[in-house]
C-alpha cells in the first residue's frame, strides 16, 4: 500500500492486534462488555467509539500548543464529553430503539479510559494526521474485540447473528439448547478473558 | 415508602445488580488496582466515598436544573437541558473529587495519605459517572439516590477486595504464561460474577 507511509500504516494497524487497547494496554474494558450481547449493538458502539476517538484525538492535537499543562485533563474531558453528547443526540434522533438498548453506555464513552488515554499520551505530542490515524486505529482495535466477543455471545447465547437465526430449528428439536450463561454478565467476562489469552498468545507483545 | 423499600434497594445495588459484576462499570481500575489487597481496600473506600457524594449531587442538579420542565421556577417550563447531562455530570464529579481531596488534605491527613493517590483516578472511573447516569435513567427519588450511591460503592468495594484476595492466592499458582494478568483476572471476575448472580434468587 503506497497510499500511506509505513509509520502511518502502523499507527492504524498496530492497535488492531500487536498493541490492542483492550488486550495489551488494558484500557476501556468498562463499557466494552455491556454492549456485547448482540452483534448489532457492538457494531454501533464501535462506530461511536471510532468517531469519538479519532475526532477527540484530532481536536486535541490541533489545539495542543494552547492547552496549559495544569488544566489539560478538564479541557480534554470537556472536548470528549461534547463529542459524546453529539453522538448520543444523533443516535436518539435517527436510531431511537438502538439508543434505548445502549442506555447509559453511550454516555460512558466519556470515561472510557482509551479515549482519555490516547488524548493524553498521543494527541498531546503528535501532529494532526498522526493523531487522527492513531485514534482510528485504537477505536478499531477496541471495536474488533467488542465484535468478536459479541459474535460468540450472540451465537452461543441466542443462536442468532446480527438478529438472524443461525442455529437451525432441527438442532433445537434434537435437544440443542442456547447457553443462557452467555447472555448474562459472567459470560462476557469469561469470553473476553479467553480472547485476551488467545490474542496475547498470538501477538506476543515484548513488554508483557 | 417504608424502610423495607430502601433496605431492598441497598441489597439490590450491593449484591444483585453489583455495579462491577453486573454492569461492568469501573472495570479499568478494578483490574489495574486489584493486584494488592491494601491498595484495593484504599480504592474501594475512595469509591464508596465519592459515589455517595456525587450520586445525590447529580440527582439534585438533574432534578432542579436539567430535567425537562425543571426550569419552571424561572419561568421556562418548556426547556429541557438533558443534553447537557454528560458534560455537567462529569464536571460535578471532577469538582467533587477535587473538593474531597482538598478537604481531606486539610482535616484528615492520615485519610488523605491513604486515599490521596486514588482520588484523581476516580474522576474518570466509569462507576462514578455510570452511577449518576443510571439513577437518572431509573428516575430515583433523593433518598433512593443516596442509598443507591452508597450501595453501589459498597458493591465495588466488596468486588475489588474479593478479586484482590483471589489474585493474591494465585500468585504461586501455575498459570499459563499468556493468561497471566488481564486474562486470568477476567476469568476470575466471571466466576465471582457468577457467584453474585446467585443472589438474584432472593426475593425482597
Amino acid at each position: 500500500m503506497a497510499l500511506l507511509s509505513k509509520a502511518s500504516r502502523s499507527a492504524v494497524a498496530d492497535p488492531l492486534l500487536k498493541n490492542n487497547p483492550i488486550g495489551v494496554q488494558v484500557l476501556g474494558i468498562c463499557s466494552a462488555l455491556a454492549v456485547t450481547i448482540r452483534v448489532d449493538q457492538a457494531v454501533i458502539m464501535t462506530a461511536a467509539v471510532v468517531f469519538v476517538l479519532s475526532m477527540s484525538n484530532s481536536i486535541i492535537s490541533l489545539i495542543r500548543s494552547f492547552i496549559p499543562n495544569r488544566t489539560r485533563i478538564i479541557i480534554q474531558l470537556s472536548i470528549i464529553a461534547g463529542l459524546v453528547t453529539f453522538i448520543d443526540e444523533i443516535l436518539q434522533a435517527y436510531m431511537y430503539d438502538m439508543s434505548k438498548q445502549l442506555t447509559v453506555f453511550v454516555g460512558l464513552i466519556i470515561t472510557n479510559c482509551i479515549v482519555m488515554g490516547r488524548a493524553d499520551a498521543f494527541a498531546m505530542q503528535n501532529s494532526l494526521g498522526k493523531s487522527f490515524l492513531d485514534g482510528m486505529g485504537n477505536g478499531l482495535g477496541y471495536g474488533g474485540i467488542l465484535i468478536v466477543v459479541s459474535f460468540f455471545r450472540e451465537l452461543l447465547g441466542s443462536g442468532t447473528l446480527y438478529g438472524y437465526q443461525v442455529v437451525p430449528q432441527w438442532a433445537y428439536e434434537n435437544g440443542y439448547e442456547n447457553l443462557g450463561l452467555m447472555v448474562l454478565s459472567p459470560g462476557a467476562f469469561i469470553v473476553l478473558g479467553l480472547i485476551v489469552w488467545l490474542q496475547l498468545q498470538v501477538a506476543k507483545p515484548e513488554d508483557h | 415508602m417504608g424502610l423495607e423499600h430502601y433496605v431492598s434497594l441497598l441489597t439490590k445495588s450491593v449484591f444483585i445488580e453489583n455495579i462491577v459484576l453486573a454492569y461492568f462499570l469501573g472495570m479499568c481500575s478494578f483490574l489495574a488496582i486489584s493486584k494488592q489487597i491494601e491498595t484495593s481496600i484504599g480504592l474501594g473506600f475512595a469509591v464508596i466515598f465519592v459515589l455517595s457524594l456525587t450520586a445525590p449531587a447529580n440527582w439534585a442538579i438533574h432534578e432542579f436544573l436539567l430535567r425537562g420542565g425543571a426550569l419552571a421556577w424561572l419561568g421556562y417550563p418548556d426547556i429541557s437541558l438533558t443534553y447537557l447531562n454528560f458534560i455537567v455530570f462529569i464536571a460535578v464529579i471532577a469538582a467533587t473529587v477535587q473538593l474531597v481531596e482538598m478537604f481531606l488534605d486539610r482535616f484528615s491527613p492520615t485519610l488523605y495519605q491513604n486515599l490521596g493517590i486514588y482520588l484523581p483516578l476516580i474522576a474518570v472511573n466509569c462507576s462514578i459517572l455510570g452511577g449518576s447516569l443510571l439513577l437518572v435513567e431509573r428516575e430515583y427519588t433523593f433518598v433512593e439516590s443516596v442509598v443507591f450511591g452508597f450501595g453501589s460503592g459498597l458493591g465495588f468495594f466488596l468486588a475489588i477486595v474479593a478479586l484482590a484476595a483471589i489474585r493474591f492466592r494465585l500468585r504461586y499458582s501455575n498459570v499459563p504464561e499468556h493468561l497471566k494478568g488481564v486474562g486470568m483476572a477476567m476469568l476470575l471476575t466471571g466466576l465471582i460474577s457468577m457467584a453474585f448472580m446467585a443472589f438474584s434468587g432472593i426475593d425482597l
